[in-house]
């Protein structure tokens, strides 16, 4: 699975870093990126996805 | 402006300062037969052209990827030079424009492209294009779009978007234009200088190319040098020649402070710079990037705080807001930089802007934002000791600035002399 923030949408609500903090690192004023490029390890597939869903912004988005 | 060859292959640059027209493009041996298709690929391929827009990307793997794509595809002819300090490409397009529309023709014919557009970012250069396609329409339908220049609008989303009706703002990637771009279609975005290189290849081939420059950049290419007290100078070089001699060229009388290099994109570099060779690698080498290859040399009036300072501020300005991390990050920045300057930073605030330089990067949809943070690192890294002269209010020249009544608008002194310069000898 990849995953990608777009960063034009993100509002730094922070959700994302909450339900997967391995896979999202928030900067100073909390607006995120993935960290460590867009694959995702299987085991953090489902925290991703909810993740994505609990976006209230739409920013995060998954491909398989 | 002044415009000279420092190598005895010259390819892109013409001696006479008039516009050259299709009779005398003709003369020169242009528009004329040369490989095509298949065989043109294979040659760009084995000449190693790279993207000179400043990313450097393989044109040949570019090329393969929109052959590869499905139905109808389109290319572009990027010459929205954003970067401040860059001539290069409005050259090519004011006065060469037919080196690039033959490029544009032979690149479009073989990657099957529909459509074509010639991007553009200032009314002169836009005029100096509508002549060429006046005096000889290209093979297959092209448009021309003036898009407003700022930093951004050349970046390869932006020039998509714009071209499709709105405004000329990057977007987040994936899609890159060669999946998605104008109308939806794979298109393909290539720097006016790269696609000036085209013709060359198709009428001599890859050895011939590849006579000049490194294994890794191969070619010539154009350098834009600005400095303080002379005029500005665009030469063409053999990939890999020592920035010396381009400064030497310019009438440098004067051991530069340091470099502003690749535009602004590739941050500052130390008086030791002068010894980089000028290619891909030597510069990514040296921490720094060969962009655009537009160099600033600092001389005695320039602090080199003071410079990356009015360049982030510029970058705080240039910020198009849509993304949260650029937006904060790129004033952040600029405001560490201008308490440096004006002596009252704290060793706190510049801790943060040492780990904004790495920690910033990636985080924005174009590279305005990576552009800002390699700025920020590149500052601590080559100039320590003068960021820690600032600290203590110690520098002399911000402090004299700093009591001045009136300064420049950011960045402006890098960028503006040469826009006027090259209009008013188009205006003649």
């Amino acid at each position: 699975m990849k995953v990608k923030v777009d960063p034009t949408k993100c509002e730094g609500f922070g959700i994302c870093a909450e339900l997967a903090p391995q896979v999202f690192e928030l900067d100073e004023w909390g607006y995120a990126a993935v960290l460590g490029g867009r694959d995702v390890p299987a085991a953090l597939e489902d925290a991703v996805r909810r993740a994505a869903g609990a976006c209230s912004v739409a920013a995060i988005s998954t491909e398989t | 402006m002044r415009v000279s060859a420092l190598t005895d292959d010259a390819r892109l640059l013409r001696p006479a300062p008039e516009r050259e027209d299709l009779g005398c493009y003709r003369t020169a041996g242009g528009y004329g037969d040369g490989l095509t298709g298949d065989d043109l690929l294979a040659a760009v391929d084995a000449a190693g052209l790279r993207g000179r827009g400043g990313g450097g990307f393989p044109v040949a793997r570019k090329w393969e990827a929109l052959c590869m794509a499905d139905g109808p595809r389109d290319v572009v002819a990027n010459g929205a030079e954003g970067e401040p300090a860059s001539l290069k490409d409005r050259y090519l397009l004011c006065r060469r424009p037919h080196l690039v529309l033959d490029g544009l023709e032979r690149c479009a014919l073989m990657i099957g492209a529909e459509r074509a557009w010639v991007y553009t970012a200032d009314a002169v250069t836009t005029a100096s294009v509508h002549a060429a396609l006046r005096e000889r329409p290209v093979a297959v339908p092209v448009v021309v779009h003036q898009a407003p220049h700022t930093y951004v609008s050349g970046e390869e989303t932006a020039a998509v978007r714009a071209i499709d009706g709105d405004e000329a703002l990057p977007t987040a990637k994936p899609p890159r234009p060669f999946e998605r771009g104008v109308g939806g279609r794979p298109t393909l975005v290539q720097n006016v200088e790269t696609l000036a290189h085209v013709p060359f290849i198709a009428a001599h081939g890859a050895k011939a190319f590849r006579a000049a420059g490194t294994d890794s950049t191969p070619g010539t290419l154009l350098v834009t040098l600005s400095a303080p007290g002379v005029a500005p100078l665009l030469c063409e070089v053999d990939a890999g020649t020592p920035l010396d001699r381009v400064l030497d060229a310019a009438g440098l009388g004067w051991t530069p402070a340091g470099f502003v290099m690749g535009g602004f994109a590739g941050g500052l570099l130390g008086p030791q710079a002068r010894e980089v060779r000028l290619s891909y690698e030597d510069l990514l080498a040296a921490g720094s990037l060969l962009g655009c290859a537009a160099v600033i040399a600092l001389g005695a009036p320039d602090c080199p705080v003071a410079v990356a300072g009015e360049i982030l501020a510029y970058f705080a300005a240039e910020t198009t807001r849509q993304c949260g991390s650029c937006v904060r990050g790129t004033q952040a920045m600029r405001d560490v930089v201008a308490q440096l300057c004006a002596g009252h930073a704290s060793a706190d605030a510049v801790e943060k802007l040492d780990r904004w330089g790495t920690t910033l990067r990636g985080r924005g949809a174009c590279g305005l934002l990576d552009a800002a943070a390699h700025m920020a690192a590149s500052l601590m890294r080559e100039f320590p000791v003068l960021v820690h002269t600032h600290l203590g209010g110690g520098c002399a020249i911000c402090a004299a600035e700093q009591s001045s009544p009136w300064r420049e608008p950011a960045a402006g002194r890098f960028a503006v002399a040469i826009d006027i310069d090259l209009e008013r000898k188009d205006a003649a």
